[in-house]
């Protein structure tokens, strides 16, 4: 995926690269002005490139929108409008980025919290400039860890993941032969870019099939999301050759993702996301399991779910925010058990609305056929995972892709008609996280840089709701939305309506690219680029471990004004929620370099991720049309130049796993 | 006046800003961070300084003058007041946070309502102060000379 669109509001390559740390772009955020006034002048004078900022929501509104834009925070922790300490959690968990934090209080109960939340250093005020003069270590620091992080999984991952897929039970074998067919394919059209990503890489990932994810959830669950700890985790789930290290990053990566859909939910607002759930049938088993951690973890708004459960009937929910399906506060359960849930029994045939039925609220999106023709025409074209992207307009659940990210990729939304939604040859391919973020939630929007494999969040399966951003519309030619999908996919989605955030929304993945962006990211391709490129997330096939039913991996994409990346919570058949979060930029084409995959339990449906490398490019997503047109990647082209490099959070799934 | 005796009143009266601490180290810092690209940035700075002050102080004494007193409000305001004055290096108002504070852990609001009323003498004499200086500096310039560096004075 090409990182290159580095269209990000503040290119790193505007400053010259070999004159880092010079031109490091920093966001100072202090509600005093006095101190805000002397912060920029010193870190001026360190040739960094500084913006300010009184308020923590300009800041991170500033920083969601320019996704990519900024190298490292720095900020107060006394602020009127929000503490210090909560931005620096939110920054970590959606954007990832170091986080300097400042005080006149230098009592050591303050500086441990500092610590205790993450701050990459804690500075006291008054604070002189030869403090500031090293502060690019930690960006770089950052990075470096990343990478090793994820070179690490690799290592590790590779030989169990050999094991998991030789073992791996898919329910379809036909689909699972097809999925590898398509996967070569795939393969064979993968974006040179992440070609290279992985063969920079070179080290196979842990591949987390939907099975094995499913097992994990299940061990998350039956924990606890509170207690689960690696070893427990890997000892319930009894895979041979899964190590703990795999598990512990896996778990923190799914954290990241339960808590940043519950953190996007709440913050976002705006954005009317359409949803992407890749509703497939993956088989109810993930989806319930995933709905119930996700749930679990508390991370839908309530009124999230609900809004897309009535989206999902057809009913049209008030709050036009963006359902956000995939996952309900901790306290609410989605009823996952019920597919109805958002995308009825099978079709929702009372989607329909007057509206075009965006499964999203709020989302008046309409896939237009050609739109859908055109994720067709993507798939085809990238031969990537075809995703089915059931949405469906009006009709029947749609799901809506959303990608106002142009990078989307194309969403892939199964829908499951049946159990077996073998509709997708697309293979998906999980693309190993490449991030070695913690959580698997990355739903980070990078702007104009690629996305970093940000946390998706899995998405059950069941319900993928696309969101569509706002213009489009989740019209599935001819296909039944997948959401309607097999009775046994849980929708996760309509549970919860996105507080009026874009969060909600699914960023329809764009295809599901093979390569990791990620990696490519975290190599400092652009010598310039300092922050870490998104990685696209590329999903690399498995070894045929994935089927990934059409998961919806929309992302980001809100074309309208929200700039956020949204996250998109696609349900991947049943499986996992992916939210995919495309930042939404201005312009920032960024390829998307994840890709989601859904993992799709029982394989019958496979989606195939794409890398959506341009906004404008995006879209082509879908090798083989299923007949389920890739509302995804309609969708992803839709949003052309606005979404940033979205990250599908579906991806964080994938990225996981290990193409090997 | 000619030059060199302005440069030599300013040279002492900065060093009894110094010693009287009413200026720290910090403001030597400032200082630096001047230059010819930007060269009002002190006065800029010590401006905003004043402005936020006059602000917080009134939102003191207005919360002092509630019924109830929200001390958690107010230990936010102190708190901000301490934050900017220890940027520019007013010692002394930021020593008076610093025992307002305390006070404010306790309740007491006498103890609170001292600190406030020398907190604005405190601030208006360094303002009164910083005003001189940068006076003395406008004069030395204007008769062409140039201001020596703080730092060499100590």
């Amino acid at each position: 995926m090409s990182t290159a669109s580095s269209s990000s509001v503040r290119k790193a390559s505007e400053a010259v690269p070999d004159q880092f740390p010079a031109g490091l772009r920093v966001l100072v955020v202090d509600d005093d002005p006095t101190c805000l006034m002397i912060l920029e002048k010193m870190l001026r004078i360190c040739r960094y490139e500084v913006t300010n900022c009184n308020r923590a929501e300009d800041a991170l509104s500033l920083l969601r929108q320019y996704k990519n834009g900024f190298d490292i925070v720095l900020s107060d922790v006394h602020m009127p409008d929000m503490d210090g300490f909560k931005l620096l959690e939110y920054i970590g968990l959606e954007m990832d980025l170091p986080v300097i934090m400042m005080s006149v209080d230098d009592g050591k109960n303050v500086v441990m919290k500092g610590v205790t939340h993450g701050a990459c250093d804690y500075l006291i005020k008054p604070v002189r400039i030869e403090a500031l003069k090293n502060i690019w270590q930690h960006v770089v620091r950052k990075r470096k860890n990343e990478w090793k992080d994820l070179e690490q999984t690799c290592v590790d991952d590779v030989d169990r993941q050999q094991k998991t897929n030789e073992d791996a039970d898919y329910s379809s074998s036909a689909n699972e032969g097809s999925w590898r067919n398509s996967k070569r394919r795939k393969d064979d059209v993968e974006d040179p870019e992440e070609r290279d990503d992985s063969s920079t890489l070179k080290k196979p990932r842990v591949v987390w099939s939907v099975e094995l994810h499913q097992q994990f959830v299940a061990a998350v669950n039956q924990l606890g999301i509170d207690k689960a700890v690696p070893k427990k985790i890997l000892e319930l789930m009894n895979v041979p050759g899964l190590t703990r290290e795999n598990v512990a990053s896996h778990l923190q990566k799914y954290r990241l993702y339960l808590r940043r859909l519950s953190g996007i939910a709440q913050h976002q607002s705006n954005l009317n996301n359409t949803f992407m759930s890749a509703q497939d049938a993956f088989g109810p088993p993930l989806n319930g399991l995933d709905l119930q951690t996700l749930a679990a973890a508390g991370q839908l708004q309530p009124q999230s779910l609900a809004t897309l459960q009535a989206a999902g009937f057809g009913r049209s929910t008030a709050k036009s925010g963006m359902p956000m399906p995939l996952v309900d506060q901790r306290n609410h359960i989605f009823s996952f058990e019920n597919p109805k849930l958002r995308f009825g029994d099978g079709q929702q045939p009372h989607l329909n609305g007057s509206k075009p039925m965006n499964l999203l609220h709020g989302i008046p999106t309409t896939m237009e056929p050609k739109q859908l023709a055109n994720l067709q025409h993507s798939a085809q074209s990238h031969g990537n995972m075809t995703m089915q992207v059931s949405a469906q307009g009006g009709q029947s659940s749609s799901q809506l892709m959303q990608t106002p990210q142009p990078q989307a990729r194309a969403q892939i939304l199964n829908e499951s008609t049946s159990t077996s939604v073998t509709r997708l040859p697309q293979t998906m391919q999980p693309s190993i996280l490449p991030n070695g973020t913690t959580s698997a939630v990355l739903a980070r929007n990078e702007f104009g840089n690629n996305n970093r494999g940000g946390g998706y969040n899995l998405v059950s399966p069941a319900s993928t709701m696309l969101n569509f951003p706002l213009n489009q519309t989740a019209e599935l030619p001819g296909n039944s939305f997948p959401l309607q999908s097999t009775p046994g996919m849980s929708s996760i989605v309509p549970k919860g309506r996105f507080p009026d955030e874009v969060n909600s929304d699914i960023k329809g993945s764009e295809g599901f690219v093979p390569s990791y962006d990620m990696f490519r990211d975290l190599h400092p391709q652009k010598p310039h680029d300092w922050d870490l490129q998104h990685v696209g997330v590329t999903f690399e096939t498995s070894q045929g471990s994935l089927d990934i039913p059409p998961s919806a991996f929309s992302h980001q994409g809100y074309a309208s004004s929200q700039q956020n990346g949204q996250n998109r919570n696609t349900s991947t058949a049943g499986k996992a929620m992916f939210l995919l979060e495309g930042g939404s930029d201005n312009g920032n084409a960024q390829s998307m370099g994840q890709q989601l995959n859904p993992i799709f339990v029982d394989g019958s449906v496979r989606v195939k991720s794409e890398r959506a490398s341009d906004i404008s490019s995006q879209t082509d997503l879908f090798s083989e049309p299923f007949g389920q047109e890739d509302l995804m990647s309609s969708l992803f082209k839709q949003q052309q130049g606005s979404i940033a490099t979205a990250e599908s959070e579906l991806e964080w799934l994938f990225h996981h796993n290990t193409p090997v | 006046m000619e030059v060199g005796l302005m440069q030599r009143q300013w040279v002492d009266y900065t060093k009894s800003l110094f010693l009287e601490d009413f200026l720290d180290s910090q403001f030597i810092e400032l200082q630096k961070l001047q230059d010819e690209g930007n060269p009002d940035f002190i006065v800029e700075v010590v401006s905003l300084f004043f402005e936020d002050s006059e602000r917080l102080l009134n939102d003191l004494t207005a919360a002092f003058d509630q019924p109830d007193v929200d001390f958690q409000k107010v230990d936010g305001h102190v708190h901000q007041l301490k934050g900017s004055s220890s940027s520019i290096g007013a010692q002394r108002v930021k020593n008076v946070c610093i025992a307002m504070r305390s006070f404010c852990e306790e309740q007491n609001i006498d103890g609170c309502l001292r600190c406030l009323q020398q907190l604005k003498q405190e601030t208006c004499l360094v303002k009164n102060k910083l005003e001189n200086l940068f006076r003395m500096e406008q004069q030395i310039m204007a008769a062409g000379g140039s201001i020596p560096s703080t730092e060499l004075i100590f």
